[in-house]
């Protein structure tokens, strides 16, 4: 090879090389267009509203034929007491399908632990469910496609293509999802799909005597959950994450993860 | 090339070509990727059919309110009117088909989700009306004394 010639190859390669991946990447329109639609549920928490009264925990249950005593539930309210000495004590008994109607706090393995009205700084109570993430991690890791996002931004689980293996259960960073008993198949919450797509509420928050939660269209700026996601101190849970939740809490602490 | 060579790449290529043609007849149709693209989309369309035909049970205020209507305007003006009929009174499933009567919840396990004193300063529980379960009548229904559906203390 000559010196001209090797050096003219060598550039040759080298700008081919430099080309990123990427650039070369087919661009879908479907894909592009689907990033906004007119339509993406959320879902607005207002934990000041919550009694903790767990009606919610009780409705989810009976409408997506959770089983009633196993412990596995697709929603569910956490209690969270919060010390003057900054000691925080959480719990979520039976996911609080039974609502909390006593004092002491349920500490697992330690037993229960009562804590004396005047030691008490903050106590409250939040809700949580599925976030629906516009990135979902637990989608990501489905080696079958049985877990999808749909095009209004709700997650769901392909019963009949889902073959059980436990990675979305393992990647969700919420803790959301289960193995359903019944059903042998990943299970979680589906936002009521049923009932929102013929435009009826959630079965949780139709429950809630206190309207602590609401389901809208993010996408809608008349929408009161958006006007309230645009307008009003929301917070969400792991932002560290990157998943986008699509669940936004009105009085978030820093001890809620 | 050698026989021994090409017969097992024979069968390596049928077992590939087999593959396929089942999978051609097991994988529906509409299985693919769809609107979010492949990351988060791939899946058969045909499944959000599926959720969507979930059976509805709770039927809301409102269902109730189509026959009730006498009972849903009065008690709704009551302290107890934001409470939807079917906390208490039990998902409506078909009703008044299926199930033709509903089971009503009047146990002092349902009012105490609400009216159990806890001292919770930073949520709504603390404007509640409280009683300690222990020392409160233990052992009776609420209802026996209380009408859930007027809880005035004033008009017991």
């Amino acid at each position: 090879m000559k010196r001209r010639e090797f050096l003219k190859k060598t550039a040759v390669f080298i700008s081919g090389a430099s080309v990123s991946l990427s650039a070369l990447e087919l661009v879908d329109p479907k894909e592009v267009l689907a990033k906004n639609p007119d339509l993406r549920w959320g879902f607005l928490v207002n934990t000041y509203k919550c009694v903790g009264c767990g009606m919610c925990v009780k409705a989810c249950k009976i409408e997506n034929e959770i089983p009633w005593d196993a412990n596995v539930t697709r929603t569910w309210v956490e209690r969270y007491v919060i010390t003057k000495e900054g000691k925080v004590l959480a719990d979520s008994p039976k996911g609080a399908r039974d609502g909390f109607t006593s004092k002491l706090i349920d500490r697992a393995a330690e037993g229960k632990e009562l804590v004396p009205d005047k030691e008490i700084a903050q106590a409250f109570f939040v809700p949580k469910l599925c976030n629906h993430c516009t990135l979902p991690a637990c989608v990501q890791v489905c080696p079958v496609g049985a877990t999808y996002s749909t095009k209004d931004g709700v997650v769901l689980v392909d019963r009949k293509w889902c073959i059980g293996c436990g990675y979305c259960i393992m990647g969700c960073p919420y803790g959301v999802r289960f193995f359903h008993p019944v059903v042998h198949t990943a299970d979680k919450c589906t936002f009521c799909y049923h009932r929102i797509s013929k435009g009826g509420n959630t079965a949780c928050a139709q429950a809630c005597p206190f309207g602590a939660r609401r389901i809208g269209n993010l996408r809608d700026p008349n929408d009161p959950v958006a006007k309230a996601v645009l307008t009003e101190r929301v917070g969400i849970l792991r932002d560290e994450y990157g998943t986008k939740p699509n669940v936004y809490y009105i009085g978030l602490n820093k001890e809620v993860h | 090339m050698k026989g021994h060579v090409w017969r097992p790449l024979f069968v390596v290529i049928g077992l590939v070509a087999a593959i396929l043609v089942f999978r051609m007849f097991y994988v529906p149709a509409d299985f693919g990727v769809h609107d979010q693209g492949y990351t988060f989309g791939f899946h058969r369309l045909g499944n959000e059919q599926e959720w969507k035909q979930f059976p509805e049970k709770y039927k809301g205020t409102e269902y109730c309110n189509e026959c009730h209507d006498d009972k849903v305007e009065s008690i709704s003006k009551s302290g107890h009117g934001i409470i939807p009929c079917e906390d208490c009174h039990g998902a409506a499933f078909n009703h008044p088909e299926d199930p033709e009567k509903l089971t009503v919840d009047r146990s002092r396990a349902l009012c105490l989700r609400c009216h159990s004193e806890l001292y919770m300063p930073s949520s709504q529980r603390n404007d509640l009306p409280g009683i300690n379960p222990k020392t409160h009548n233990e052992g009776m229904e609420c209802s026996e004394c209380h009408n859930p559906h007027n809880p005035s203390l004033e008009e017991m």
